[in-house]
């Protein structure tokens, strides 16, 4: 693995292997000394071109936790300016000496081009790019999954049972919001498969994208019989914006009439958290929309574990910049290293 | 120079059939067949032993060796971008029609989104002349239909027509005249001198911020989609205006299976109504997409392979009538970033006969004689050019203006943009191998591509056939 | 230098990956009967050591100093009234700590788990299956640093192969191997590997050392 750019370049042992891997980083977290010295001496650069404060502090706190040095560049860039393009700033960076960049772009395809233009040396981890995958928030929302409900049976109290090892096999996943602008969507939808999940989208037509046929998963338009007929154990809402859902200004251009008809449609309240198992839980990437996609209600209650979410961030990311930093640069292969080399 | 330089054409096969010799001489086809050939020169030997000179008769024919050799009308390419004036950075007359020679043109039309854009009689002849300066194809400017391409208000249609460059095809390329209104005004106010409006179609509204086609490749990767009904709609809307108005329309780079299947309804009408399909979308599809490489975003978008399948069939049945480049440098800043900030378009001066010969010719669904009629006379009728001073697209017969050029299908080759004569790397093709290259062109007579070169115009100024309307600087003929 | 009996064909995907081939020259040094009275010496050495097993803990480095820190706390409970042999173990993994990461292809993070009592204040033993140049150990100082403060450390080795490079030493050693650098040293256990055997090969492997 030389770069994170999205989940279809994960296979199932690569997968387990990162969430096994954030594991142990989680471990170190509820340490009094959270620090250690596995990256000292490389150097991780922030480059955020979209703003997004808490993904930026998840990772610059992951890169400083392993004693790797962070450079936070942010670049407001609007996608028609050409005043700093994204060529000219990797190549400013190269000049500093990157050993991973992690990247958040307005523009899909923006970290794949960084990767594979030979302007950055390093590894690039995609942060985010467009609508088209965060790889990262998959991870730390499978990871989020495992730790809770991976048990023998598929279905339990989480935390107890060390799930190191374990797919998310037998699990059902319901995935509800702007699907069509999601990356976080995609991302999941193509690693919760990867791990043996069944992934059900909820949206409304309109969220919906052309060409979700070839997806590996299940679309419907109604989120109570979602809920009734499969029961998902994990229910993730997705952030739904507000200009999207015909609050003014977007004209006929609207994928909704109005955010109210959105949130009778398919916002997660009270009675719909009633529907859920008892042993389901209510994940969203954040920042929430409340009394939108979400209620406060479904935010707040004991089966949310949206806080927890952004904790397995930091030991999710922790793991990525491990395993595409630590190793020998000229091979970057994950190796199970079993042998009693002496 | 005192007189034009002959030649005598050895062993070409004109449209793929039977080897032939043909002298060029004076700026026509003099003579085709062998004895039709040395009966002619000989009669110049004789005149210049008994003193009569004329033109051309002074020097020796030069001999080209053809055989294997196809020999094809000048190509003329409805629809290409010179972005003189104002993007010479990214191309120049001089640059494109140069590359439009090496790739077997002898004309030209050359699209209106330029800066300042074509939309007035002043704009088009200061482009008709760069062309004439250049002296490799003949320039015919394409006037913009609406002023600065706004879609708003009717361009000058009237004083472009009557201008020096004879405007004949409108339009807002780039951008879609989308105003269902200002269509019709367009496809009325042309009838008057026998213009016709070339719409890209491309529903607004429906293509905001589009990157590539709307399928499951840009589900897959993000890029908003530019769907296939946006481009439909438009033309299902205006052959209807077309057949409503009695006026001939002409739809540019059709690239969807429902287009082809509104066309050739249309057809089947009445309607006056032509199409044309570019090279690379008879070829690629919107799979390579996948690495976020810009050099294949295009408008419109590269397609299914389903639609690639339907628009090589429309072009066999004669759905479609012409292939026209579409040829759209853009320069390596415009390129070389993130797909949605890089500008859309190919170039293709230099490949579209390869490309044609390997996705239609060598498979047995156009013959060379096709050819000529879809990137010759076709295009050429279309534009109104096959008659007037400078005929394009006319037939390989006796007396008929020298505008050949002579391709060996045998060759093969491959792309390199960068050693290109485009100004412009942006090629889709680079480092494939395509069959068939051009040996030489010819402009009513006049060599401008020999042996596979450019051939350097000294004295582009002079029209180089006898007897030309247009007025030459002061200057020995 | 005898050439002993060699192994036979191992038989499963494991024991074929860890037990080096018959071609290149490797003898059994220490059979499952002397590394089971290794560790019952060790065992009592520690005992005596530290008068007796109250405030000691045992943290097995993985793969196989953990296996080995298990039996040594079964010895320990055998002979020591009120010792509870899985109270006092607990697995010290020392990845993240090591000096050597980029010069490897990336290596997999093994668990760390200290036992109920925690290290502070307690006698903590290192147990490894074979010390060589010391960096593990090392390694594994800075880690117990970060999680806690013991009262002293001290380090059971299986097998000490030699050539230090850091001023290391073992307080416990099964058996002392003089190596050379050509050499590698096997440690084969049975919870990992399906039987007890320590070997020494004589042809260079390609691979690093430790």
């Amino acid at each position: 693995m030389r770069h994170l750019l999205s989940t279809a370049d994960l296979d199932r042992a690569t997968a387990i292997h990162i969430l096994d891997t954030a594991a142990q980083m989680a471990a170190t977290q509820s340490r009094e000394i959270k620090k250690l010295p596995t990256l000292r001496g490389r150097t991780v650069i922030n480059l955020f071109f979209e703003d997004s404060t808490r993904t930026r502090i998840s990772f610059e706190t992951a890169a400083k936790r392993l004693s790797a040095d962070v450079i936070n560049f942010s670049a407001k860039g609007s996608s028609v300016s050409k005043g700093e393009s994204l060529k000219d700033t990797a190549l400013t960076l190269q000049a500093m000496g990157a050993d991973a960049v992690v990247v958040r772009h307005q523009a899909s395809g923006a970290p794949h081009t960084l990767a594979h233009a030979g302007w950055v040396d390093g590894a690039v981890i995609n942060a985010g790019d467009g609508t088209h995958q965060h790889p990262t928030q998959a991870l730390l929302d499978a990871y989020t999954i495992r730790r809770h409900l991976a048990v023998a049976g598929g279905a339990g109290g989480g935390g107890t049972l060390d799930p190191s090892g374990r797919d998310l096999a037998g699990l059902k996943v319901a995935i509800v919001g702007d699907v069509l602008h999601s990356r976080v969507a995609r991302s999941n939808v193509l690693l919760l498969r990867t791990l043996g999940a069944d992934v059900t989208l909820v949206a409304p037509p309109t969220l919906i994208p052309v060409g979700v046929e070839a997806w590996p998963c299940r679309v419907s338009y109604h989120l109570d019989d979602v809920l009734r007929a499969e029961q998902p154990d994990a229910i993730m809402m997705l952030r739904v914006q507000r200009e999207r859902m015909g609050a003014g200004g977007s004209g006929g251009g609207a994928f909704f009439p109005n955010p109210l008809e959105y949130t009778r449609g398919f916002g997660l309240d009270a009675r719909r958290l009633a529907l859920l198992p008892e042993h389901a839980i209510v994940m969203h990437p954040g920042p929430m929309n409340r009394g939108l996609e979400i209620s406060a209600d479904a935010a707040d209650s004991r089966r949310a574990v949206i806080v927890e979410q952004v904790a397995n961030g930091v030991a999710v990311r922790m793991a990525v910049l491990y395993l595409l930093l630590a190793g020998d640069a000229a091979e970057p292969k994950l190796v199970d290293e079993r042998v009693g080399i002496a | 120079m005192t007189g034009s330089t002959r030649y005598v054409l050895r062993g070409v096969a004109p449209l793929g059939g039977e080897p032939t010799d043909l002298l060029l001489a004076d700026g026509i086809i003099a003579a085709i067949g062998t004895d039709a050939v040395r009966a002619a020169l000989d009669t110049d030997v004789s005149d210049r032993a008994r003193g009569m000179a004329h033109a051309g008769s002074d020097t020796e024919a030069v001999e080209i060796d053809g055989a294997g050799l196809v020999a094809l009308p000048g190509l003329v390419d409805l629809h290409t971008h010179l972005r003189e004036p104002g993007r010479e950075d990214a191309e120049t007359v001089a640059s494109g029609t140069r590359a439009a020679a090496l790739g077997g043109f002898t004309a030209v039309h050359a699209m209106a989104n330029t800066t300042p854009v074509a939309d007035t009689a002043g704009v088009v002849e200061q482009v008709w002349r760069l062309g004439q300066d250049a002296g490799w194809v003949d320039v015919h400017p394409v006037g913009a239909v609406s002023v600065a391409l706004a879609g708003e208000h009717l361009a000058e249609l009237g004083a472009m027509a009557a201008s020096a460059a004879r405007v004949r095809v409108f339009s807002d390329d780039g951008k879609c005249i989308a105003d269902p209104v200002l269509m019709r005004r367009a496809l009325e106010y042309v009838k008057a001198f026998d213009g016709v409006i070339a719409q890209h179609a491309q529903e607004p509204r429906l293509t905001a911020d589009a990157q590539m086609h709307e399928g499951i490749v840009s589900a897959e990767l993000g890029l908003t989609g530019w769907p296939a009904v946006a481009e439909e709609a438009i033309i299902a809307r205006d052959v209807l205006l077309a057949e409503h108005v009695g006026s001939r329309l002409h739809v540019c780079h059709l690239s969807t299976a429902g287009s082809v299947d509104l066309v050739r309804w249309a057809k089947a009408r009445g309607i006056d109504v032509t199409a044309e399909v570019t090279p690379h979308h008879l070829l690629l599809t919107d799979e390579l997409a996948r690495g976020y490489d810009p050099v294949y975003k295009v408008n419109p978008p590269l397609r299914t392979a389903a639609d690639v399948e339907a628009v090589r069939a429309g072009l066999a049945d004669g759905t479609i009538d012409i292939v026209a480049t579409d040829h759209a440098p853009h320069t390596r800043e415009d390129k070389d970033c993130e797909w949605a900030a890089a500008a859309a378009g190919m170039t293709g001066l230099e490949t579209a006969l390869s490309v044609v010969q390997q996705t239609m010719v060598d498979t047995g669904r156009l013959t060379w004689a096709d050819v000529a009629r879809v990137m010759s006379s076709a295009p050429a009728a279309i534009g109104r050019i096959t008659g007037g001073d400078r005929p394009q697209g006319r037939p390989i017969t006796v007396g008929e203006p020298a505008n050949l050029t002579l391709v060996d299908p045998a060759a093969r080759w491959t792309v390199v943009p960068e050693v290109q004569a485009t100004a412009s790397a942006n090629s889709p093709f680079r480092g494939r191998e395509l069959p068939g290259r051009v040996v030489a062109t010819f402009l009513r007579g006049r060599a401008t591509v020999l042996a596979g070169q450019a051939v350097p115009q000294a004295d582009a100024g002079s029209p180089g056939a006898a007897g030309s309307a247009y007025p030459t600087t002061a200057r020995n003929a | 230098m005898s050439s002993g009996p060699v192994l036979p064909p191992a038989s499963s995907p494991a024991e074929r990956w860890a037990a080096p081939s018959a071609s290149t020259g490797s003898r059994i040094v220490l059979g499952a009967p002397e590394i089971g009275r290794a560790l019952t010496r060790i065992a009592h050495e520690i005992l005596e050591r530290n008068r007796g097993g109250a405030e000691l803990v045992l943290l097995g480095i993985p793969t196989r100093g953990l296996p080995l820190a298990h039996r040594l706390a079964d010895r320990l409970a055998a002979v020591e009234p009120g010792l509870d042999a899985a109270a006092i173990v607990g697995s010290l993994d020392v990845t993240m700590y090591r000096d050597d990461l980029h010069r490897h292809p990336t290596r997999t993070i093994g668990a760390t788990r200290l036992p109920p009592s925690g290290i502070d204040g307690l006698v903590v033993v290192l147990v490894d299956d074979v010390l060589y140049s010391g960096r593990t150990i090392r390694a594994a100082l800075d880690a117990i640093s970060d999680l806690g403060r013991p009262r002293a450390v001290q380090l059971a080795a299986l097998v000490d192969r030699g050539h230090r490079e850091l001023p290391i030493r073992p307080d416990y050693v099964g058996k002392n191997l003089p190596t050379s650098h050509g050499e590698r040293v096997w440690v084969l256990l049975e919870e990992t590997d399906g039987e007890d055997a320590v070997l020494i090969e004589t042809a260079p492997i390609k691979g690093e050392s430790r």
